[in-house]
């Protein structure tokens, strides 16, 4: 990745999960993962100060409580989240669910290679990429904030 | 790419626009380039039902008459055309262009590498990832 933020991985299979993590460690991407396993908890990850902001989201869509595309609306319309690239990772082929996540604004939709030589491969384009690919500065806000209190002190 | 359609261009300068061409041709990526010089060309192009969909929006920033990110404002508030992935293409490295970008929801930023083999190496990457990726193919 372009730079060392977390990747936040929102899976709520476990084993999809750990596969993800191995791919990572394979091709020696040293990026966190941040792990999530539903739109809930990654909304509270993503909204909690104290957390820094992922380089990039990596979305299931079939997930309990809220699922992706549930998630997606809600950060899309977040003015401090909204800039986070999130990319669709899903055994999914429905096309109605393709074209709901690219009006959404997905930055990708990926349908997970079931083996593994092949996914490790689609997590290296992945970060390719993602590398090759600027970034918007997450913790923005944040910096401008304290860029004010200083200016006001 | 991940399908046949074509890729649309918006790139004021007609040697960069080439420049693309060139590389595409040279990692053989058969999709048509369509070229216009603005993001008003570009509405005009995206908005004559005649012309086919593209799968993919490269785009400059700093055009005449329309800019790259009066453009996209103008598509991501469009609910035929916000499906279509953009990618940004620039020489900007300004942090209030790549924000504003990925304020509106851009799929990549890429600043165009000035030496000739970096930049296909770029055109390939970008390749590879949209021919992993899905395409939200059902645009008429």
């Amino acid at each position: 990745m372009r730079n060392s933020k977390p990747i936040l991985l929102l899976e709520d299979d476990t084993v999809d999960a750990m596969t993800v993590k191995r791919a990572l460690k394979d091709l020696q991407v040293l990026n966190p993962l941040v792990r999530a396993s539903n739109g809930e908890e990654g909304l509270e990850y993503l909204r909690d100060t104290n957390n820094p902001k992922p380089c990039v989201i990596l979305l299931d869509l079939n997930m309990p409580k809220m699922n992706g595309m549930e998630f997606l609306k809600v950060i899309k319309a977040d003015e401090r989240l909204k800039k986070i690239p999130a990319i669709v990772l899903t055994t999914s082929r429905d096309d109605q669910e393709r074209i709901r996540g690219f009006q959404l604004n997905v930055a990708g939709y990926i349908i997970k290679p079931v083996d593994y030589t092949k996914f490790v491969e689609a997590v290296r384009i992945v970060h390719l990429y993602w590398t090759l690919s600027e970034m918007p500065d997450t913790d923005e806000e944040c910096k401008n904030e304290k860029f004010q209190a200083n200016s006001a002190s | 790419m991940r399908n046949s359609r074509p890729i649309l261009l918006l790139e004021d300068d007609n040697v960069d626009a080439m420049t693309i061409q060139r590389a595409m041709n040279e990692i053989k990526v058969s999709n048509p380039l369509v070229h216009v010089a603005n993001g008003e060309d570009g509405l005009i192009y995206l908005h004559k039902s005649d012309n086919e969909k593209p799968c993919l929006i490269m785009l400059d920033l700093n055009m005449p008459k329309m800019n790259g990110l009066e453009f996209l404002k103008i598509i991501k508030s469009n609910a035929e055309f916000r499906q279509i992935p953009v990618i940004v293409l620039t020489t900007s490295q300004q942090e209030q262009d790549k924000l504003e970008s990925f304020k509106l929801s851009v799929a990549g930023y890429i600043v165009k590498p000035t030496d000739y083999k970096k930049f296909v190496e770029a055109v390939k990457t970008l390749d590879l990832y949209w021919t992993l990726s899905e395409s939200p193919v059902n645009m008429n």
